[in-house]
């Protein structure tokens, strides 16, 4: 038995990291306990071959909260930029790419009426994206028997509505629950600007274009612009070096961070949390426990299923959080050329989602548990504006792909070789030449993502971004308030409301209803 | 089970050939989808039975799951409000289950039949909250409702008839207890309970034997004066005795619709029954919140003054209507006016006096009357042969 912890987080993840300065800076004891090595969970920087580094997963900066960075101090700590306000660029084969940043957008033979579409289109959704900001940065209100807090967040919202006025609110009811292919039929012509913003709308989902909640992922997506990211963001060093920002200011606020201590269990007696046991058996006594953990491997893994209650445990089990994103890193012996980008363009980010129909025909594989044979990349080559990343002259080349199944028919080791090539293929149909240039390769499949990250399914969201799964619905109805099943349980990860990405919220949001709750926690 | 071929979708028991004979008032009901004489030739006659005699109830329908495996004992005591563990083999339980809400979804027994095998009665059907309640556990579920046929043999000469028939040695079956023996080359379980609050049994054998069974029961039990009796006649024992009704006296969680329409064990008069110290059980959030803020009801039983049965009353306290009854009935052995009600806390506690508002009706004449009635603190019918072990020779 070790020390009294007055609160014990499993995860230093980047919001477990966040949680715990906060609350730190309450005046509780904190203790993290984190599996990995290196703090940051899944911002992380990863060394895939000798000399070669990227980040491992989150590998663009644009939805990070600005409170958090602020209160957090980052830059303080250590995080520097490689890059800001970085455009998405839509590949296209024969180099009519097509440019987009905030409102503008170029090339790519968009028409006139096109670019005046979507500023139109940009300003209605910068509305709608105001809307969901502000529900993000307060605890989602629960479903019945709401207090008053809740209710003035229910009241804000239906406010923020009203606010918008007659037409903006029928229409966002409308489109929130139709799909991103419909309503970018309704709005434009150009294939690619479509393709685009469709894959904006389902990174890191198990959705295509054509599935309902897209445009729910959309609006979740475009929050960072009303967060301040005004394009896309590099961090010096890969993203691990946030983590190691975010731990530093942890470390500065108090908080003590144990690495390579994974937990095996969430203790719980007689309705309350007692503690955590750490794989090695060690027992560490907190009256509070966060988890930065996925819900089910907070639940399920943790807690354990016997532990729960039986609803609690039936909502547990249905949670959707099977991940469709994989992602390959290639190791370069020098800058790719891509036909039609200059050199100058290759530091922005690349996306190969030429229409809707490429992305859908990729999603259709994965429902079936195959990989996509013409998979949907988000590629980023870090080593533009961040040359220590690779030995000198050399590159490394980081894509999201769109879409690996989690556990294909014949297990991962039976296809990874053809599934590395085909998604090199890919990207050598933009990029020839490109295989001559690659010395490594690592291929990060759903499956690799949650053994290394220990997120559930590789789930880049710790669950399925549907609407079924957000706002007073995430993770499951019962646990939406950050507390769930025993007094003194928290969860505070991408899991949690309002979801994942690199934003900083869950983790804060989780710490404010620590603190309010006080003695009561 | 088949249904008759005389257009009825209603399912029979295995016993129904022998009850459709003895009925002679021809007057059913409907019991979870089977049909269940409501009579059979007096319900005041059929009462005296079980009290003075012994009287066969088909409680077959009664809907019988069967919980199997290394985890059997860990699954119910995550299921119900009682420590499981200290029901020992050979010995039954009553427990109630509740929701996440704290609220109840059920009562029923759970019988210890062998190591890690349990079987579990209930009012409801329950397959798919059975079933949503084993995840993560090591168990078999399986819905024996109608693979098992079963009789309850109640009231004082119960024990004597039942020897009779061949059972030499039940005198010594403590209540709640449960013990076996060979029926024609089946096996047949017997256990010490009822929900008569008298002396009695329930008897639980295969389908195909039922018939030979009520044969053979009213053949060794005629000298001992048994005879058969239908729901009307199990409803005044029942109330007697001081047993809640599920869908009478409470709504299963699950049934209700409307908020606030359900109840707690606690609010049932039922907190004998939920063991707080177990660390995990459904329904324990909750209720450890209850404890700390307070039932909304309390569960009365109420002698009411007169001899009209105070059927949905309203239950005043001066002018402030403060509760409502479930069940009410004239009880003919305690020679008392029952009623249950909920009433509203802090009203109803033991020996408040309060006023029922019955309305009865003669004639298509209404009338309605204030009858005073105090709470007590015990149901009217209670016998030391109920527990006697042996139980003495009536
Ligand atoms: C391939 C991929 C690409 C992505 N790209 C982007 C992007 O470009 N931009 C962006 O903003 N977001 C991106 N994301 C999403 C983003 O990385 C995550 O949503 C976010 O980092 C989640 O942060 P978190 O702190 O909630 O959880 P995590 O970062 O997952 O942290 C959870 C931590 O808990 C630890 N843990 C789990 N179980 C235990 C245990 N039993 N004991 C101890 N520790 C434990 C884990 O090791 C981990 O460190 C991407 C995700 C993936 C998978």
């Amino acid at each position: 038995m070790t020390d009294n912890y007055d609160v014990a987080l499993v995860g230093a993840g980047h919001n477990g990291l966040v949680c715990a300065t906060y609350l730190a800076r309450a005046g509780k004891k904190v203790l993290v306990l984190e599996a990995n090595t290196e703090p940051g969970g899944c911002a992380a920087t990863r060394e895939f071959a000798p000399g070669y580094s990227v980040s491992a997963c989150a590998q663009w900066l644009n939805q990070l909260h600005p409170t958090v960075a602020r209160d957090l101090a980052l830059e303080n700590h250590g995080l520097q930029w490689a890059a800001r306000e970085l455009a998405s660029i839509s590949l296209d084969v024969d180099g009519q790419h097509l440019t987009q940043r905030g409102d503008y957008v170029e090339g790519g033979n968009i028409t006139a009426a096109d670019s005046a579409a979507f500023r139109k289109f940009h300003a209605k959704t910068t509305r709608y994206a105001k809307l969901l900001a502000r529900a993000f940065e307060a605890r989602a209100p629960k479903l019945v028997e709401s207090n008053l807090t809740d209710r003035l967040t229910l009241i804000k919202l239906g406010l923020g509505l009203k606010m918008m006025g007659r037409d903006d609110m029928s229409d966002l009811m409308r489109i929130i629950l139709i799909n991103m292919y419909d309503v970018m039929e309704e709005n434009f012509d150009n294939a690619q600007l479509k393709g685009l913003l469709s894959l904006d709308s389902l990174l890191g989902s198990h959705m295509g274009p054509r599935t309902p909640s897209t445009v729910f992922g959309y609006l979740y997506r475009r929050v960072g612009e009303v967060f301040g990211h005004a394009g896309h963001a590099q961090v010096k060093g890969g993203m691990g070096a946030l983590g190691q920002a975010m731990a530093a200011s942890a470390r500065a606020a108090g908080v003590e961070i144990r690495l390579s201590s994974a937990v095996a269990s969430i203790d719980v007696d007689a309705g309350r949390v007692t503690g955590v046991t750490l794989a090695d058996g060690e027992k560490i006594s907190a009256g509070i426990v966060v988890s930065n953990a996925d819900p089910i491997t907070t639940f399920e893994r943790l807690v354990g299923l016997r532990n729960l209650e039986t609803d609690t445990a039936r909502r547990v089990s249905q949670i959707r959080c099977t991940g469709g994103t994989a992602k390959l890193h290639l190791a370069l012996n020098g800058l790719p050329v891509f036909t039609g980008l200059q050199e100058r363009q290759l530091g922005q980010r690349l996306v190969i989602a030429p229409d809707m129909n490429y992305i859908e025909r990729a999603f259709n594989a994965v429902k079936y548990k195959e990989y996509s044979t013409a998979p949907a990349l988000d590629i980023s080559i870090p080593t533009v504006h961040d040359a220590g990343l690779a030995p000198a002259g050399a590159h490394v080349l980081s894509a999201i792909v769109q879409f690996a199944p989690y556990a294909p028919q014949g297990g991962w080791e039976a296809h990874r070789e053809t599934f590395t090539q085909l998604v090199v293929e890919c990207i050598a149909r933009y990029a020839p030449g490109i295989e001559q240039q690659i010395v490594a390769s690592e291929l990060l499949t759903p499956a690799d993502l949650e053994r290394d990250y220990g997120m559930t399914g590789g789930h880049w969201h710790h669950g399925e971004l549907g609407m079924d799964q957000v706002l007073m619905m995430r993770p499951f109805p019962g646990a939406t308030q950050y507390n769930a099943a025993f007094d003194g349980l928290y969860l505070c990860g991408a899991g949690a409301h309002p979801g994942g990405g690199v934003m900083g919220l869950a983790g804060r949001n989780a710490a404010r209803e620590i603190i309010k709750r006080g003695a009561a926690a | 089970m088949t249904t008759g071929s005389d257009d009825t979708m209603m399912l029979t028991t295995p016993f129904h050939s022998r009850i459709a004979a003895a009925c002679e008032l021809n007057s059913w009901g409907d019991w979870m989808g089977y049909t269940t004489p409501n009579a059979y030739t007096d319900v005041e006659l059929e009462y005296f039975a079980v009290r003075n005699a012994a009287g066969v109830f088909d409680l077959t329908p009664m809907n019988k799951y069967r919980i199997t495996g290394t985890d059997a004992e860990a699954y119910l005591n995550r299921l119900v409000t009682r420590d499981v563990s200290k029901i020992g083999i050979g010995r039954v339980g009553y427990t109630v289950w509740c929701d996440e809400a704290g609220q109840v979804m059920d009562d029923g027994t759970i019988f210890h039949l062998a190591e890690n095998d349990y079987r579990i009665c209930a009012y409801a059907r329950a397959t798919d909250w059975l079933h949503w309640s084993a995840l993560g556990f090591d168990v078999t579920i399986e819905d024996e409702t109608a693979e098992v046929a079963a009789l309850a043999v109640q009231g004082p000469t119960s024990c004597a008839a039942l020897t009779a028939m061949g059972l030499v040695g039940l005198d010594q079956l403590k209540p709640f207890g449960l013990t076996e023996f060979d029926f024609e080359g089946e096996p047949l379980v017997v256990s010490r309970t009822g929900f008569t609050g008298d002396l009695g049994y329930e008897l639980w054998i295969a389908p195909h034997k039922a018939e030979a069974l009520w044969d053979r029961l009213f053949e060794s039990g005629e000298p001992y004066l048994i005879k058969p009796f239908g729901t009307h006649a199990l409803e005044m024992a029942r109330i007697e005795a001081g047993f809640l009704q599920a869908g009478v006296d409470f709504m299963p969680a699950e049934e209700v619709v409307r908020n606030g329409r359900s109840r707690s064990p606690f609010e049932l008069g039922l907190g004998w029954l939920v063991d707080m110290d177990k660390s995990v059980f459904n329904g324990r959030r909750a209720l450890q919140q209850e404890l700390a803020r307070g039932s909304r009801y309390r569960f009365a039983i109420l002698d009411v003054d007169g001899n009209k049965p105070a059927n949905h009353s309203f239950i005043l306290k001066g002018n402030k209507q403060v509760g409502t009854v479930t069940s009410a009935a004239w009880c003919p052995t305690a020679k008392s006016n029952v009623a249950f009600a909920q009433i509203e806390m802090p009203y109803g506690a033991v020996g408040e006096e309060l006023v029922a508002e019955i309305y009865y009706q003669r004639e298509l004449h209404w009338t309605r009357v204030l009858a005073p009635c105090k709470v007590i603190d015990a149901p009217v019918f209670s016998h030391p042969r109920r527990r006697a072990t042996p139980p003495g020779n009536f």
